[in-house]
């Protein structure tokens, strides 16, 4: 949920990556953490495993500039994407202000996404969100991989809605900045049509 | 929107700081600070300058989201207080009202026990004070005018610039 500090002159945002187990939340956030002006990001803290898999969250704030006097702070967030720490998920999604769902393009991951994206609508009802009215874009990564279902192929399965969606090489960095700039236009607009 | 967000206003700000600073000096703390349940920090007080403040507000909204999500599997409504002891600091957490955190570092200078007699009496004016704001932004997102939010007239142009 938004945060307007009229004395700091701050408006603090939060953004979850939300997606699959692997499917590259992480890469993400690591590659806006890289490509970051160090005075513009803070600490990146990621919550995980000996082996590396998020555990319970990934967290990176991210000072995009000023508007109309006012700093404007992302948090941006990824939850755990594998099944069995979906009570972690939940708690991540709390207080969302927009939501990016990444996407693993290969074939034999096309059911955890349908399964993931179901989780994220279900998940988000359950904090009382819904997903069709929340700053809601979908990045489809891992495109440069040979086995990719085609973009046709992952709008039928995954965006039924038609919302915008980005295609993405994470750890390359195609994309990404196009992703967080398109989810964060969103959530600064709904933010406008709220005030 | 499951809520609406929270906004602080300058007044209240300053009751805020004056009770931090109040809480500060009365249980011999280090740093303290309030949180949003979301994540966000509100205002903290102390010796903060080495310290990642950002991280740590999100890192204790996770943790008392955590801990409220263990409650539940419980049948508890809440564990309204965490206490966590380190070699040489340690926190004190506690929930005000539903919606903020207060987050007390102390060392050997103060104890357990003052940390807790002087937060639960400071608890008390807090809520007072985010029931003010909590009415507040009722009452302004109602009228809409009074308060201009910065965003009420940004353009598509403002936003691009954003990300030069």
């Amino acid at each position: 949920m938004s945060f307007i500090n009229y004395s700091a002159r701050e408006i603090n945002c939060k953004i979850v990556y939300y997606g699959p187990g692997l499917c590259g939340k992480t890469t993400n956030l690591l590659y806006i953490y890289k490509k970051s002006s160090p005075e513009s990001k803070g600490k990146m803290i990621s919550l995980a495993t000996e082996t590396e898999r998020t555990l319970f969250f990934d967290f990176l704030p991210l000072t995009l500039g000023n508007i109309r006097g006012f700093k404007v702070r992302f948090h941006l967030y990824t939850v755990p994407g594998q099944v069995f720490y979906d009570a972690s998920r939940k708690l991540i999604l709390r207080g969302v202000d927009g939501v990016v769902f990444v996407g693993d393009s290969q074939v034999e991951r096309m059911e955890a996404n349908i399964e993931s994206m179901e989780n994220l609508r279900k998940n988000l009802n359950e904090q009382g969100f819904n997903l069709d009215a929340l700053p809601f874009t979908i990045q489809y990564n891992k495109r440069d991989l040979p086995n990719v279902v085609p973009l046709e192929g992952m709008n039928r399965a995954l965006n039924p809605k038609g919302v915008s969606f980005l295609e993405a090489v994470a750890p390359q960095g195609q994309g990404v900045f196009d992703t967080l700039k398109e989810i964060a236009k969103q959530v600064i607009l709904e933010l406008k049509k709220n005030a | 929107m499951a809520d609406t967000g929270m906004v602080m206003y300058e007044e209240e700000f300053k009751h805020i700081d004056a009770e931090l600073s109040k809480l500060h000096q009365q249980a011999n703390a280090k740093v303290i600070f309030l949180v949003d349940k979301n994540g966000q920090l509100i205002a903290s007080v102390g010796e903060t300058r080495n310290l990642d403040t950002t991280s740590l507000a999100s890192l204790t909204a996770g943790n008392i989201a955590a801990t409220g999500g263990m409650a539940r599997l419980l049948g508890e409504r809440e564990f309204s207080i965490l206490f966590h002891e380190g070699k040489r600091d340690n926190i004190h957490i506690s929930m005000i009202g539903q919606r903020v955190i207060l987050v007390v570092v102390f060392d050997q200078r103060s104890s357990l026990g003052l940390v807790r007699l002087r937060v639960k009496k400071s608890v008390e004016a807090f809520t007072q004070i985010f029931d003010r704001i909590l009415k507040k932004i009722e009452i302004e997102s109602g009228k809409k005018v009074e308060i201009k939010s910065p965003f009420a007239e940004i353009t598509e142009e403002d936003i691009e610039k954003l990300f030069g």
